[in-house]
């Protein structure tokens, strides 16, 4: 009799472990999330692997995803010392709810604002590298944005190595007014003392690369890259529209646009971006000008 | 008390905006004798909203770029409301080339409610038009004067703003945008354009507080429009004296301390 229990329940626990284990491998393969991702613009599945392999753009649309400061430095820089991270914003305004409103993207990001610069290596050339966070508050360029592409710039100019910027921004910061106007001077002034050495100074815009930031140190590049599908403009779609009351052209303020009107030198998919840059820094001949 | 405020800096965006107040033009005829308008960018057409051109300020010639509004609705769409294209820009930018190369002074008059934003404004690279000005006035080697006469709006009026000095008048507005553009953007309404200004500090008492401008000029009470005379004349004994200074300035000094001037802009903190 004991034996028959025994037996049966020998049987019972090699059935539930096989049945579990079933179920597990059921349940993940009804997850696609850890394998498949659905791309945000043609809404397609596509491999997760691939994706991230390919620096976020879909295989299939070629949309490139908006990358994070930290994202785009580790695709582009083989190591990197940031600088100026104890900047912080203050409310020069008294604007109403600003403060909360820093607060919370510092939260939400982890980033204490919407630019990272700092000194990186690229394929051996030391580049003075910033990258604008479009996360952070659409990547506005208050006092601290413009303060650290500023020092960057002259911290380049007195290093004699070339400038590196990745622009993504919606322009300027609104709650720092007049202030955040003023940083397209300062920014585009200390652009102006750097290219006055006969330093290289390449600019990249993703997406999107819109307003104030756009019509100062963004458009001062020596070399001005897009990447595919990137929005580029000065003003906002909806004012335009507004003010002309037509409908505006498809292709309206992309990348490919401000190519064929002639305001930037090329259109570069995030896959060839870095060796289009160390290219760039080559044909320059960066090594014989930098001051190390 | 908040209300309060509300209405005394609505008053001044009107006074800016009053269709009875000076524009550019008149300022010109008042402050410079034998004014002579150049036309055009060489590159795409003459941009009617930027005026453009030499005159004796009290016997020393000078350079003048401004922006004209027009007086009346002919006028005003002829000069597209003082909203600039790329090539209002570029014909500035010329112009202070010109002087650059005959060591002229340039006095600029700003009086924009911002760029022109429209379709083909974007297709000739407005943003960049705007980006080589402020470039450009960063090493430009003559001395450089800028007078907010209405609005200051925006990069379409720092395009034509970098400079030595800025003086306002009392009852101008100089912002980021338009407090109406301003109203749209962050509180998705355009009716909030009244509070918006409120909050914005744009009145020339709190830009000179905040170092962005270096003088105002008085306005007689009711605004410019009633008494034009008695700010013009003030303005031009200021400039003449300010001109006279800053030409006999050494070049170098003049652009290092230009330089300064607009690096020592924005206001932060740092903290580890």
């Amino acid at each position: 009799m004991n034996n028959f229990f025994d037996d049966r329940k020998a049987k019972l626990e090699i059935y539930q472990k096989n049945y579990r284990r079933k179920k597990e491998e059921v349940e993940k393969l009804t997850i696609p999330d850890g394998i498949f991702i659905k791309c945000p613009h043609c809404g397609d599945m596509v491999v997760r692997d691939d994706y991230e392999r390919n620096f976020r753009v879909c295989p299939k649309c070629q949309y490139h995803e908006r990358l994070n400061p930290r994202e785009r430095i580790k695709i582009t820089c083989d190591s990197f010392e940031e600088l100026y991270a104890e900047l912080r914003s203050v409310n020069p305004l008294d604007f109403p709810g600003y403060p909360e409103k820093l607060e919370s993207y510092r939260t939400e990001t982890g980033e204490e604002e919407a630019a990272v610069a700092g000194i990186g290596m690229i394929g051996g050339f030391k580049v003075a590298v910033a990258v604008l966070n479009s996360f952070f508050m659409m990547g506005s360029m208050g006092s601290v944005v413009g303060e650290k592409i500023t020092r960057l710039a002259e911290r380049a100019l007195k290093e004699r190595i070339p400038l590196l910027i990745f622009s993504a921004s919606g322009g300027a910061r609104m709650q720092e007014g007049i202030f955040s106007l003023m940083q397209m001077a300062k920014t585009a002034a200390a652009i102006r003392k750097y290219s006055d050495a006969g330093l290289l100074y390449i600019s990249v815009l993703t997406n999107p690369t819109t307003g104030g930031v756009l019509a100062s140190f963004a458009f001062l590049g020596d070399i001005i890259i897009a990447e595919p599908g990137a929005l580029i403009g000065f003003a906002g779609k909806r004012v335009i529209q507004q003010t002309i009351k037509q409908d505006l052209p498809p292709n309206f303020q992309s990348a490919e646009f401000q190519l064929e009107k002639g305001f930037v030198d090329m259109v570069v998919c995030r896959a060839k971006m870095r060796d289009t840059i160390l290219k760039l820094l080559r044909l320059h001949e960066v090594e014989k000008w930098t001051r190390n | 008390m908040d209300k309060k405020l509300e209405d005394i800096v609505w008053e001044k965006v009107q006074l800016a905006r009053n269709s009875k107040r000076p524009t550019a033009r008149r300022l010109i005829n008042y402050l410079f004798s034998e004014f002579t308008e150049m036309h055009g960018d060489r590159l795409f057409s003459d941009d009617r909203s930027v005026l453009t051109g030499i005159g004796f300020l009290e016997g020393v010639p000078v350079t003048v770029i401004a922006q004209e509004k027009g007086t009346n609705t002919r006028e005003k769409i002829e000069h597209n409301f003082g909203m600039p294209n790329p090539e209002g820009y570029r014909k500035a930018l010329r112009a202070m080339r010109q002087a650059e190369k005959f060591r002229r002074p340039i006095i600029f008059i700003i009086d924009t409610p911002g760029a022109y934003p429209g379709i083909g404004a974007e297709e000739r690279g407005q943003a960049s038009a705007i980006a080589e000005n402020l470039a450009a006035m960063a090493g430009l080697k003559v001395p450089m004067i800028a007078i907010v006469l209405g609005e200051g709006g925006s990069g379409g009026a720092l395009a034509i703003g970098v400079a030595d000095e800025t003086w306002m008048f009392e009852n101008a507005i100089y912002a980021i945008l338009s407090p109406e553009g301003f109203a749209s953007i962050l509180y998705k309404d355009v009716f909030l354009a009244k509070y918006a200004a409120s909050v914005m500090k744009l009145t020339a008492e709190d830009l000179l507080a905040y170092g962005v401008i270096d003088m105002i000029i008085p306005e007689a009470e009711g605004g410019l429009h009633l008494n034009a005379e008695y700010s013009f004349s003030f303005l031009k004994a200021k400039l003449t004296e300010k001109v006279k200074e800053l030409k006999s300035a050494n070049v170098e000094e003049l652009l290092a301390k230009r330089y300064k001037k607009f690096r020592n802009m924005g206001a932060y903190e740092e903290r580890p």
